[in-house]
């Protein structure tokens, strides 16, 4: 068993033509999972990358990012059940926060 | 085992689904909006656009632009748009609603639009407590513009028209509109957030989507003012424009809920719809139903070339404007074309009063009548005034003992008649008017009695004046038919 990867929770994936290197996902993301390019893309910009891993796709680098598909977040799937119960606990989370 | 562990990654955060695909305002990078990077339109955009999703009325969302940066939201929402004229956003949104009630109506302002020349339409919109989603965007200067002073401008912040930053003394102080809005009884949902940090932005997610369902459950008018990021005119990099609107913006705006009404407030009945053209006869009473009978309603066998142009003038009180109307009015019912146009000073009874009326068989190009066919003149005065407006070959009914000399022409024909006076011997002064009507219509032979008595029964109403004008228009005919005999 100790041989399993543990893969991350989240994945992201950034356009780079969309993305004008503003930064502010940089800024936003809690593990410091995103990074600026050194090099520029078509507009010449920095872009942003995603450094490979830690990402937990709590999805805030997306809400910050004032492109509207420039940054998309990927979370990992799992069974349908237990996606069920966590929707539902997500709504209940919404709703004592409300 | 490492099979089953390994598992797919589905997306959770994308491309909301109310903007459109591709963007056409430029040939290139169609899926990039047109705002500098870290702007916090395209922020609050992308909330806009994603509350529309969760609540799957993209299908029934207008969305109401404004003047300013984000003049082009029509590229970007894949829903209604309409274009509002700088400050009006709001209340376009309100005849968008009014015209649509089963729509979602989103007002889109920046705090120029919405605080300086559109102070008047929120405040009223907001007021009227109108069914609609106000997105409020305080960059706290005019942006698009290059960087004037909002009146949402920072003490001491620095802009092209406050170059040494804004001062109480000279430009006041800046305008709190969420605070203010929220003292009026009409909202039911105003709250302020920022987009400083993240807790911010996940705060401000929530207060747009609550924004936009209160209108969905139809309970009224909502605002959400965002503090917004202008990396470009603050000349800050996007991230410390982002900690300015956390770290100084916030002092002189705080964030929170200024009003919430909406659990106590039931669902707003909607307003009734506007009435459709075809009842508005009814609703002004002139419909065929509620006018008197004795409507000729046919059209008169005038020459084509028919174009009869009537200046009436006197004191107020002399039923000049009267007059004119129920010529008009009789025209109207004759099927012709008519304009009325009264012109008279502030005093309503005392002071001069006259009136323009045109009757034809062609369309009206103007109402205004500068050289009359006819000219009424119900006192010396009004003939001194307009004697020489006359054209050759017209008329001048003259109210009068004596025509006077000095208002001679030898190109019109004059009549000179005491009209009230003769009114007077009929049974009350005030029908001089319809004397000198009577007459008028004797000479210009237009239109048919019963056009007449028509638009006398509609206009006058009294049954007792009725019967005494119609003596009067009777006298005033008769007044002509007298004095051609005598030639
Ligand atoms: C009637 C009218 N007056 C003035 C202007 C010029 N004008 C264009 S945008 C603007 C200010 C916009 O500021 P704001 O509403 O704060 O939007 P921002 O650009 O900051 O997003 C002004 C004054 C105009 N277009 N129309
Ligand atoms: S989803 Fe969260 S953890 Fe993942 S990159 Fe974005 S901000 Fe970082
Ligand atoms: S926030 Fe968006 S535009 Fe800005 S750097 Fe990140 S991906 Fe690029
Ligand atoms: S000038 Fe300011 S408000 Fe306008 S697009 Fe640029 S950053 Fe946004």
């Amino acid at each position: 068993m100790s041989d399993i990867v543990k893969q991350d929770r989240g994945q992201l994936r950034i356009d780079e033509d969309e993305c004008k290197g503003c930064g502010l996902c940089v800024e936003a993301c809690p593990p410091k999972a995103i990074r600026l390019s050194e090099h520029l893309n078509h507009s010449g910009y920095r872009p942003a990358y995603y450094a490979g891993s830690g990402c937990t796709g709590c999805g805030i680098c997306f809400m910050t990012c004032p492109e509207p598909g420039a940054i998309t977040v990927l979370r990992l799937a799992r069974p349908a059940a237990a996606r069920q119960i966590d929707s539902k606990m997500q709504g209940a989370v919404a709703c004592a926060s409300n | 085992m490492p099979s089953e562990t390994m598992c797919e990654y589905e997306v959770v955060h994308g491309r909301p689904k109310a903007f459109y695909e591709r963007f056409e305002r430029k040939e290139d990078l169609q899926h990039q909006t047109h705002y500098c990077p870290g702007c916090g339109h395209g922020i609050i955009h992308k909330m806009l656009a994603r509350a529309i999703d969760e609540l799957g009325i993209q299908d029934k969302t207008i969305l109401v632009g404004p003047v300013g940066c984000s003049v082009f939201t029509y590229y970007y929402f894949d829903v209604g748009n309409i274009q509002a004229a700088h400050g009006r956003a709001s209340a376009v949104a309100t005849a968008a609603k009014r015209a649509q009630p089963g729509s979602v109506v989103i007002s889109y302002q920046g705090d120029g639009d919405l605080s300086a020349i559109g102070s008047a339409e929120i405040l009223h919109a907001a007021n009227r407590g109108e069914n609609i989603t106000v997105i409020f965007v305080n960059n706290a200067i005019y942006s698009m513009t290059g960087g004037q002073a909002a009146p949402t401008t920072l003490l001491g912040q620095k802009s092209t028209t406050t170059p040494l930053g804004r001062h109480a003394v000279t430009e006041g102080y800046p305008l709190h509109m969420s605070e203010l809005l929220a003292t009026l009884q009409g909202p039911v949902y105003i709250e302020r957030v920022g987009l400083g940090d993240n807790k911010q932005i996940v705060q401000a997610t929530r207060a747009v989507k609550r924004a936009l369902e209160n209108q969905v459950r139809g309970l009224g008018f909502s605002l959400v003012e965002v503090l917004s990021p202008c990396p470009t005119i603050w000349k800050l990099p996007p991230v410390e424009a982002q900690r300015w609107v956390r770290d100084v913006m916030e002092k002189t705006y705080p964030l929170g809920v200024f009003c919430d009404r909406t659990k106590e407030a039931a669902p707003r009945p909607e307003p009734a719809p506007a009435p459709g053209l075809d009842e508005i006869p009814r609703i002004l009473g002139v419909d065929d139903e509620s006018l008197p009978a004795g409507n000729a309603h046919r059209m008169v066998e005038t020459a084509a070339n028919l174009d009869l142009r009537v200046r009436v003038a006197g004191f107020g009180g002399q039923g000049v404007l009267l007059l004119g109307e129920v010529l008009a009015e009789a025209g109207l019912d004759a099927g012709l074309e008519v304009s009325w146009l009264p012109s008279y000073g502030p005093e309503i009874r005392s002071g001069t009063s006259n009136c323009h009326v045109r009757l034809s068989r062609q369309v009206v190009d103007s109402p205004l009548v500068t050289q009359p066919t006819v000219l009424v003149a119900m006192n010396e005065p009004s003939l001194h005034k307009f004697y020489r407006s006359v054209t050759p070959g017209g008329w001048i009914l003259y109210n009068g003992e004596s025509y006077p000399q000095e208002c001679g022409r030898k190109d019109v024909r004059v009549m000179t008649r005491q009209f009230t006076h003769i009114a007077d011997e009929l049974g009350d002064p005030r029908a001089g008017n319809m004397v000198a009507l009577g007459a008028l219509l004797e000479i210009t032979g237009v239109l048919p009695d019963e056009s007449i008595d028509g638009a006398l029964r509609r206009l006058v109403k009294n049954p007792k004046w009725v019967e005494l004008d119609e003596r009067a228009l009777a006298r005033g005919r008769a007044l002509v038919k007298e004095s051609l005999a005598e030639v």
